[in-house]
């Protein structure tokens, strides 16, 4: 059995511990190098430490190393014999928003950090509204420090407890609390003496174990076309002069050659005549696979279209409701124009109604005029054109998209379908029926 | 019928709530998949062809790196498989110290030659020799490679330039974005970079700014050496076990060469080494290995002991923030 790559991304408080813990764990799963531990140890020394400060393994920039903080997102690889994974280690204070939406979007686990000492705090509970929002698949809470409560059961019991009835008020699908010294490396690699009182798994254990992620491959079929790849002239072999594929990642579900599906928004059928992967030709595929379908018929598909199984395709819509976490300097304001990417699909799009925002300390909407940066709110937004986005509960492909600016380009807010609306378009964008796709 | 639905705000940021758990675990519950999950190499492939393939859709001018070194050539691989069985939609750009192995010349120009790329090459001899740039201290080239390299984005007007830096090479890179913007004077700030969300690459930016594009960003060294063992990937010969002469400098075996010329209390061996890394000859060590297949190459590595930077480049040793500050002036 090949290995498989899991993806995880790390959240804290200030001072949680939490560079210590990744360095912890690259430490313990022999990902450290002599050299970098050498220049650790060389840092750590002149910083007059006694021991390796392994959050140095970390902070990457110079400022971070300035400063004794982390700044930025940075990525970290490690194994153990069955699995990779894909860290990626996010600040905690600095944008936490913004920083723990990036970690968590491509995310199937989060480590959340909390101090013993302290239980759960507000920025514990932020963090954890972000993963459940985000629909991160597994969520685990590290009770780190627990050496400095004496390795206290009770104290580990009374943390457990709060963050259990946190998760369940806040919807967090799948959270399972460790408790662990990050500095000493209990119960992270290999389970601590020091908690004789904890049955529980390693956290290393525990991230060997769990299931990949949400499983894109069980949704319905779904690929945005981000090329058509014709040759032409200029094909390489005489054979692909006439070749004509539609390239793109499998965003969800299956397809098998034979299988009929239909391009959107035209809403044409046809049927799958083969797959390609560079030059292997394949039955099937599956999500994320990065393939080229072949098609019967040549009908007009170009990139930014979806091509979708045809019994169970999304409506195109140009009228959406969705839950935006704002990532812009300057704030969202009603009736602005931005820019949305969906798929491989960028269209013009204007603000109709900011309709609430998430008050980050309670936890529950409150009315709002604008969203400021690392606020999280509800909008209705009109699309120039039909996209066939689906509800993020149902698909995290389907139904996250970005807002841009149009000036600078910047990417300006995290947006997750949470319901669409009739758009009372004209039937061609809008139709009712599946009879109606057939045009 | 459509099947929409009007919420409130309260109703749909509370997609947090307990309906929404119900949704996923339902949705986890019919799992039999273990057959179609895929395996970590398929996966890093199926990601950076993904990533190809968006740039090479939302950029007007691309281009990509080509040095003739593993990562590069594994970039190409993954930019053929992509377009298959059309041609790389972009030429390929070659930043040339003038400190080259021959051998890896050589092979860019068979690559180049098989695969029907139109090369760009920059040239830093030609900088050297019109007195643009000036030879440093220390005889390395590979910081003089930032200015040709974005002379050669602003005259060819490359808007976005793939390249095959991966994250687990240095710790600035770990903080690299997989799409990276760059400002007018080529500059990487990495205390305001864009988030990069999902799977949504967006590399939209002003007129005079560019993207650095890193498809294989989440590759480690074993996953290449891995890689380029299951597909086949030809390979210039210098990464292979093969009998050198050397000398040992800072730690490290230095080819006799004409730029890496040994001093008096250097004495010449021949060696069975092989490289770990391609570049300017003059600061890029050989690893002692007899190693000379791909499958004994990756086992080399995943039981080496030091990272492929540690081991054979010299440049990198300079200081903690040597990629940093490169990276920052504009460095791949």
């Amino acid at each position: 059995m090949a290995a498989t790559l899991l993806r995880l991304a790390t959240a804290g408080s200030v001072d949680d511990g939490k560079s210590t813990l990744v360095g912890r764990l690259l430490h313990d799963t022999k990902s450290v190098l002599s050299d970098q531990l050498a220049a650790v140890e060389r840092v750590s020394r002149d910083r007059g430490l006694t021991a390796a400060d392994l959050a140095l393994l970390t902070d990457g920039l110079r400022a971070e190393r300035e400063q004794g903080i982390t700044i930025d997102v940075a990525y970290r690889y490690f194994a153990t014999a069955n699995r990779s994974f894909v860290l990626a280690d996010c600040p905690g204070h600095v944008q936490y928003t913004r920083n723990t939406v990036t970690g968590s979007s491509t995310a199937d686990v989060v480590v959340l950090l909390v101090d013993a000492r302290k239980g759960v705090l507000e920025q514990t509970r932020r963090h954890l509204a972000v993963t459940a929002l985000l629909r991160v698949p597994h969520v685990v809470v590290a009770v780190n420090k627990i050496d400095l409560v004496d390795f206290s059961q009770e104290v580990y019991e009374r943390v457990e407890a709060e963050v259990r009835a946190v998760a369940r008020e806040l919807g967090v699908v799948d959270a399972t609390t460790i408790p662990v010294s990050a500095l000493d490396g209990d119960n992270i690699a290999e389970r601590s003496e020091r908690t004789p009182w904890y049955a529980g798994p390693s956290l290393l254990e525990l991230l060997e174990a769990l299931p990949p992620s949400d499983d894109p491959a069980h949704e319905s079929f779904r690929l945005p076309v981000q090329l058509v790849i014709r040759p032409q002239g200029a094909a390489r072999d005489e054979a692909h002069r006439d070749y004509r594929g539609y390239a793109g990642q499998v965003a969800s579900g299956v397809v098998r050659v034979g299988d009929e599906v239909v391009a959107l928004p035209s809403g044409r059928r046809t049927t799958v005549v083969g797959i390609d992967l560079g030059e292997r030709s394949l039955d099937e595929a599956f999500a994320p696979q990065s393939v080229t379908l072949r098609l019967a018929d040549e009908i007009d598909i170009s990139r930014g279209d979806v091509i979708a199984a045809a019994a169970d395709a999304p409506v195109p819509t140009q009228d959406i409701e969705a839950v935006v976490c704002w990532l812009g300097d300057a704030p969202l304001r009603p009736a602005q124009r931005l820019l949305l990417k969906h798929g491989s699909r960028t269209v013009q799009t204007a603000v109709r109604s900011l309709n609430g925002a998430l008050d980050l300390d309670n936890l529950h909407a409150v009315p709002a005029d604008s969203l400021s940066l690392n606020d999280i709110g509800l909008v209705t937004l009109r699309l120039a054109a039909p996209l066939p986005v689906e509800n993020y509960s149902v698909s995290r492909r389907g139904g996250s998209f970005l807002l841009i600016d149009a000036h600078d380009g910047r990417t300006v807010a995290a947006g997750m379908v949470g319901a669409t609306l009739p758009s009372g378009a004209p039937a061609p964008t809008e139709p009712e029926g599946d009879e109606e796709w057939e045009i | 019928m459509t099947t929409t639905t009007n919420v409130t705000a309260a109703q749909a940021i509370s997609t947090t709530g307990d309906e929404g758990a119900t949704g996923l675990a339902a949705h986890r519950s019919g799992d039999d998949s273990d057959d179609r999950r895929l395996s970590q190499l398929d996966a890093l492939e199926a990601e950076a062809i993904l990533v190809i393939r968006e740039m090479a859709g939302e950029l007007e001018r691309p281009a990509l790196l080509f040095s003739g070194g593993k990562d590069s050539v594994v970039m190409l691989h993954l930019a053929t498989k992509a377009f298959w069985p059309a041609p790389i939609p972009f030429p390929v750009l070659h930043v040339d110290t003038g400190h080259n192995f021959p051998e890896v010349l050589a092979y860019r120009d068979e690559t180049v030659e098989r695969l029907g790329l139109r090369l760009v090459v920059a040239s830093v001899q030609d900088y050297i020799d019109d007195g643009r740039l000036r030879e440093r201290a220390d005889g390395t080239r590979n910081p003089l490679q930032t200015l040709p390299l974005l002379d050669a984005i602003n005259d060819n007007r490359f808007d976005g330039v793939f390249g095959g830096g991966r994250r687990d090479e240095e710790k600035a890179r770990a903080k690299e974005r997989i799409v990276s913007l760059r400002d007018e004077f080529g500059q990487w700030d990495p205390k305001n970079q864009r988030p990069e969300l999902w799977n949504l690459f967006n590399p939209r930016h002003r007129p005079g700014e560019h993207v650095r594009v890193f498809p294989i960003s989440n590759w480690t060294e074993v996953d290449i050496w891995r890689y380029i063992d299951r597909e086949d990937i030809p390979l210039a010969p210098l990464y292979y076990a093969h009998e050198r002469e050397v000398f040992r400098r800072d730690g490290m075996w230095l080819a006799v060469g004409p730029v890496s010329q040994p001093r008096d209390d250097e004495p010449v061996e021949t060696r069975l080494v092989r490289y770990r890394t391609v570049g300017d000859m003059s600061c890029t060590g050989a690893v002692e290995s007899p190693a000379r297949t791909n499958a004994e190459i990756a086992l080399e590595v995943a039981a080496s002991t030091l990272t492929e930077r540690g081991a054979t480049r010299a440049d990198d040793r300079i200081s903690e923030a040597a990629m940093e500050d490169r990276k920052k002036e504009g460095y791949f």
